[in-house]
């Protein structure tokens, strides 16, 4: 247990040291909730579905969410050969433990991340529908860090060398970001998009999310949960089974 | 302290480690020598625990690596080719963490961290993150804490790759010093064969999987009929370039030399 404890809290210290490191990471969702946010707002508002910015904010959480947990995920990469993570591993402890605290650490820290964005959210307009159900986002919000942490570990465990690592960004991180419906309503797609769109395990965390703040759910919050909590327990299964084939 | 017999390890039809055969006694500080690729990291890692033997017997402080891999690990520590210190630490939270992965109960621990640090002229900076440390402060504290809990050997691997000759003289000063004060049994490799010609009790040079000579610095030398050991060195192995053919880690290695500059 204690294992486990000490490594979270390395994570945790990690992040909070690394204060450039958050406002800059702040850059990215902040573009698209103002830019976006705004720009779309006319034509949205046209179309009679409301305000876009009310709309994209808890997709933009959750995107904040899946790139923070997917890199800490992959950064495992790196760790492992000019890491600390070299030293856990030859150190007289299961793997799983060692595997276990560093995804509670870095699940952790993705979302205080997320609420640091949602935070910007409400600074810039956004407001949740019902105070009552902003935990119930919360704990979406966790459960999509745990699920990309724990697919970040699983891949970051398999990759040999970095040049798997822009592959990986390029056709898995940001695809799975752009299916989510984050951007745009689930509903009227086409054909293959509604197919995509639904195999997209962030669809249902974006959706679950909307459901909390905004109250408006696609697939209904509870597929959503179960969805994200079965897909939880498969990644953590293969994370700790790729971790303990890490070879040093 | 280590026993190793007819030790093997194939990697496919490639033989990176050949029916190596070698002692090492309680207390000895032990070089073992060889070009790129001759397979010094592969047997380190067998001893180590991370890599299974293709066949052989191995014994580390009486116990088998692959059978009780964790009775194993507690009785070493290593210092690895590359850093694996966590650079967003403080020196005193790396070391408290390396206590705490291995079990060192809490009081030892904060005693046995201060006279590591002190030891290692490192007591001063203990609150100061890692990343702010010298190339040589970084290795020492990783020597520091690979002994954090009292291993009867320490394996180097290394270590003074890339460090300036004072940082390289005072590290060694340090090694040896250990060795006396608390018989750590030292394993190290280098290609720094004034260091090992300096430091080491014996030496085992490798070449191709297979070693080609053990024994004293002054026996090497004159086994081979030579006034130095780097010219012992090169009259054991040849004087042809090894050129391997980068694998992951000497890909990552050239990355993070693009990325960070030599540590």
């Amino acid at each position: 247990m204690s294992v486990i404890y000490i490594l979270w809290l390395r994570e945790l210290k990690r992040y909070t040291r690394s204060r450039v490191q958050i406002v800059s990471s702040l850059g990215q969702p902040l573009l698209y909730l103002l830019v976006l946010g705004y720009g779309l707002s006319p034509v949205f508002r046209a179309s009679g579905a409301g305000s876009y910015l009310q709309f994209v904010a808890p997709g933009v959480i959750c995107m904040t969410v899946l790139f923070s947990s997917m890199f800490s995920g992959i950064a495992l990469l790196w760790d492992r050969q000019f890491g600390f993570l070299k030293e856990t591993l030859v150190a007289p402890v299961p793997r799983i433990q060692i595997m276990i605290g560093r995804t509670c650490g870095a699940a952790t820290t993705a979302l205080l991340q997320g609420v640091l964005v949602a935070v910007v959210c409400v600074i810039a307009g956004f407001r949740p529908v019902s105070i009552a159900l902003v935990p119930l986002g919360l704990a979406f919000l966790m459960l999509i860090a745990v699920v990309f942490t724990a697919l970040g570990t699983t891949i970051g465990s398999s990759l040999k060398d970095m040049q798997g690592f822009q592959m990986v960004m390029n056709f898995l991180v940001l695809p799975i970001f752009f299916l989510s419906g984050a951007l745009f309503p689930l509903q009227h797609l086409p054909a293959v998009l509604t197919v995509l769109t639904s195999i997209d395990p962030l669809s249902y965390g974006v959706d679950g999310m909307r459901g909390a703040l905004i109250a408006q759910s696609h697939f209904g919050m509870s597929l959503d949960a179960g969805v994200l909590g079965g897909v939880a327990l498969a990644v953590i299964v293969a994370g700790a089974w790729r971790f303990s084939k890490i070879e040093v | 302290m280590i026993v190793v017999e007819n030790l093997t390890r194939k990697f496919g039809d490639f033989t990176a480690v050949d029916s190596v055969s070698f002692e090492v006694g309680a207390g000895e500080i032990f070089a073992f020598l060889g070009p790129n690729g001759a397979g010094k990291t592969t047997t380190i890692r067998m001893l180590t625990t991370l890599l299974a033997p293709t066949s052989g017997r191995l014994r580390i402080d009486g116990l088998d690596p692959v059978r009780q891999q964790h009775e194993v690990r507690t009785r070493f520590g290593i210092v690895f080719q590359d850093p694996s210190l966590d650079q967003n630490l403080t020196a005193r939270e790396n070391m408290d963490l390396h206590g705490v992965l291995y079990g060192v109960p809490r009081r030892v621990r904060r005693e046995r961290i201060e006279v590591l640090l002190r030891l290692f002229e490192l007591w001063e900076r203990r609150d100061d993150l890692v990343q702010q440390f010298s190339g040589g402060m970084r290795r020492r504290l990783e020597i520091a804490r690979g002994l954090l809990h009292t291993p009867r050997i320490l394996f180097l691997d290394e270590p003074t790759l890339g460090l300036d000759p004072q940082s390289r003289n005072q590290l060694w000063t340090h090694v040896r010093q250990l060795n006396q004060e608390e018989g750590v049994t030292v394993f190290l490799t280098t290609h720094y064969l004034d260091e090992a010609d300096r430091v080491a009790g014996r030496i085992a040079v490798i070449d191709h999987g297979k070693i080609v000579a053990i024994g004293t610095s002054q026996q090497l030398k004159e086994r081979t009929g030579k006034a130095t050991l780097e010219e012992a060195f090169l009259a054991l192995t040849g004087t042809a370039l090894r050129d391997e053919s980068a694998n992951a880690a000497e890909r990552m290695r050239a990355m993070a030399r693009m990325w960070r500059g030599r540590r």
